[in-house]
């Protein structure tokens, strides 16, 4: 049968049996056709040899490695880190007798902004968000029995704090007397999404950007083990972005961090390899999995084309992957699995290399423990019972799945070239440009779910009426607030005020001179200044940043 | 609703450290959409400064977006300062992730309604639109837990 005639049978389906939406999308509102075929493929620009080689290969649209799943899974992480530093170090050891294989620290917000926890401004969220670090005491408490080249690798979300982090754990392998080149660390360390997702900033975009750089900088020539910087596209889908936007964004962040470690002379080759980029995967599957195929093309032709890489690790973009929040529903929450379950399907069969899980009840908490391993059990199942990661890129050569791949490259690509215009990622987020195209993807998320032309299960549709919400909610213990703060006034009144003195001021001095800072910061780490105390000091010189309201 | 008005004033605001601001401003867009005059104050306000700004801003109801677990305190504080305002006939409504065992202590605390993950916001446009009416017509004893719902345990 002809295309013409099948087409003819297709109407009078249509006619029979109706149709559920008159127009299909995807998330990103891409049009869909009524089925893929190579006459719709070639409408994309489809080309075998260029688009798609073979896994391994550029422009690893395939996946990065020849092998993929097949020679080792992915690294399987769970975000971990509340209240105080030992129930932390509780829940690591937990977590790597379950076969965890990296530990991810979460910081809590104080820790996250610099503020120490005895300021007022922490009062009521020290402990709730992760784990309290004020200094290299807590540090050692959390690690506490765990040599730091235990898991394969230690991932932190310090942002605007991402040097001082790195400084930390610099401190601490000195003192636990292990290489640096035996343990890795991870920082996620990328401030440009903060000002458009998270809101995790404390200095203005400019003088936190050149901060994040100093740690690739120093990394690069220090610690070439390390991963100093994640760029991160999911927060900012979180915040609303489409998959789209949420390319492209990151992509373009990419580019002004790469621009600006370029200009301090580094080799691109000497760095990029250690570059790592996060993304979100919400429901929408096979988009999910186009999207995450497009970007490894767009980078890697990026690394190529734009920033003349040579060496193939340059090209090949380490994918790590967040299962998403706002997907998931305080309603009949056990259906949450079922979404977390779809989602890193999604992940694995885009090819991630690190994904880690929503617990079910995030969506209300901190995860419980129960529901912590549930998350972790998924990525076990999907790993080992399946069969999905027997072939690599198994959904490779589907006529949909390439159709959406170009696609989505093609938009991202001419989203991007509207932020160069503008200048550049940096005062694009400036001028709110990114904050106003998510929210206005997010107000119509939610229009479309007001409006019922999008189901969410147990929310707008199939609801339990008189549900009762029976989440086990993880509950702080109670006065960690207080015990956190004893410990810091403790610490205060022991360590060398003088050799504090000393440090920060060299810190200051170091700054001021345009000197990186990495330096400088170890040795206020080694004589046990406060993050607080560091940040201070950075803010006297670069100011403080406050959000403009303008943006919605 | 202030007598001399046509449209109802609320202030939406986050107070504290977290920055997870999309449903505020989802919720403050479609505010606006439905007619309301909305005051934005951005993230990291202090109780303090959102009470005070709710009374320069004349303001009929407050809404408060928490998602990372410090609402408790948070509102506790809120309320004193609005208290030693004398604003404490403005109503309080919460949005965010809020464990169900903290609805009641939220209300004693003073809070006239929370919206839970999963909310729409028409149901948040209908309910201030009921409270101010009922402010309208009898003062400032208005909305305090009519949803049936409250009874989950957690």
């Amino acid at each position: 049968m002809d295309r013409e005639e099948w087409k003819n049978l297709l109407s009078l389906d249509y006619k029979n049996r109706g149709r559920r939406k008159p127009i299909y999308h995807s998330e990103s509102k891409i049009e869909l056709a009524d089925c893929y075929d190579p006459e719709e493929l070639m409408k994309t620009g489809f080309d075998l040899e260029k688009d798609l080689g073979l896994p391994g290969t550029f422009p690893f649209t395939r996946g990065i490695h020849p092998a993929m799943y097949r020679a080792d899974f992915w690294i399987m992480g769970q975000y971990a880190g509340f209240g105080n530093p030992e129930a932390t170090n509780e829940r690591f050891k937990y977590l790597l007798s379950k076969g965890q294989t990296a530990l991810a620290l979460a910081l809590d917000l104080p820790t996250q902004l610099g503020i120490e926890s005895d300021e007022e401004l922490a009062d009521g969220e020290v402990g709730k968000a992760g784990v309290a670090i004020n200094s290299l005491k807590d540090m050692e408490e959390i690690f506490d029995g765990i040599p730091l080249n235990k898991p394969r690798q230690i991932f932190t979300t310090a942002n605007a704090i991402g040097p001082i982090m790195l400084a930390l754990f610099l401190a601490l392998g000195e003192k636990q007397g292990i290489d640096p080149g035996q343990y890795s660390v991870v920082l996620q360390n990328d401030i440009l999404k903060e000002y458009v997702a998270r809101g995790a900033y404390i200095f203005p975009p400019s003088p936190s950007l050149k901060f994040s750089i100093d740690a690739v900088e120093f990394c690069t020539h220090h610690y070439p083990r390390f991963k100093p910087i994640v760029i991160c596209g999911s927060h900012m889908r979180q915040g609303g972005a489409t998959a789209v936007q949420e390319v492209a964004f990151t992509l373009s962040n990419a580019e002004a961090y790469i621009d600006e470690a370029v200009g301090r002379g580094l080799d691109i080759d000497d760095f990029a390899p250690f570059i790592e980029c996060q993304l979100s995967v919400p429901m929408n599957l096979f988009e999910e999995v186009a999207k995450y195929r497009a970007f490894r093309r767009m980078w890697a032709r990026m690394l190529k084309e734009r920033y003349q890489a040579k060496k193939p690790e340059s090209m090949k973009c380490f994918i790590r992957v967040y299962t998403t929040g706002y997907t998931m529903t305080a309603q009949q929450p056990l259906n949450n699995i079922v979404r977390v379950t779809i989602e890193a399907l999604g992940a694995i069969l885009g090819g991630a290399q690190s994904l880690s899980c929503n617990a079910m009840d995030e969506v209300v908490s901190i995860p419980t423990q129960e529901a912590a391993r549930v998350a972790l059990m998924t990525q076990h199942i999907l790993a080992n019972e399946t069969g999905i990661a027997d072939v690599a890129d198994p959904l490779g050569g589907s006529y949909y799945i390439e159709s959406l791949t170009n696609e989505i490259e093609k938009r991202a690509l001419s989203l991007m070239e509207q932020i160069r215009q503008k200048g550049g990622a940096e005062r694009a987020i400036e001028e709110g440009f990114y904050q106003m195209l998510s929210r206005k993807a997010a107000g119509e998320y939610q229009q479309e779910i007001e409006k019922g032309e999008r189901i969410i299960v147990g929310l707008n549709k199939f609801r339990e009426e008189k549900e009762k919400i029976k989440i086990d909610c993880f509950k702080v213990e109670e006065g960690v607030q207080v015990k956190v703060i004893e410990k810091l006034h403790h610490l205060k009144a022991q360590r060398n005020p003088d050799e504090v003195e000393r440090c920060l001021g060299r810190l200051e001095q170091e700054v001021r001179l345009g000197k990186n800072s990495l330096p400088a910061l170890r040795d206020c780490a080694l004589a046990y200044a406060t993050i607080g105390e560091m940040c201070r000091v950075l803010g006297k010189i670069w100011g403080f940043y406050h959000e403009g309201a303008k943006w919605i | 609703m202030k007598e001399d008005r046509q449209r109802a004033r609320v202030l939406v605001a986050k107070i504290g450290l977290d920055g997870h601001n999309r449903g505020a401003q989802v919720v403050a867009n479609g505010l606006r959409e439905a007619g309301m005059e909305v005051i934005y104050t951005g993230i990291r306000q202090t109780p303090s400064s959102v009470a005070r700004a709710a009374i320069q801003e004349d303001v009929d109801v407050i809404g408060i977006s928490s998602m990372v677990g410090a609402h408790l305190p948070v509102i506790k504080k809120l309320m004193k300062e609005l208290e030693a305002l004398n604003a404490s006939d403005i109503p309080v409504i919460l949005g965010g992730i809020i464990p169900e065992e903290d609805y009641g202590p939220l209300r004693e605390a003073g809070v006239s309604e929370i919206f839970p993950p999963g909310a729409a916001v028409k149901e948040i446009v209908q309910y201030i639109e009921s409270i101010v009416k009922a402010k309208e017509g009898s003062g400032p004893a208005a909305g305090s837990g009519h949803h049936a719902d409250t009874d989950h345990q957690c």
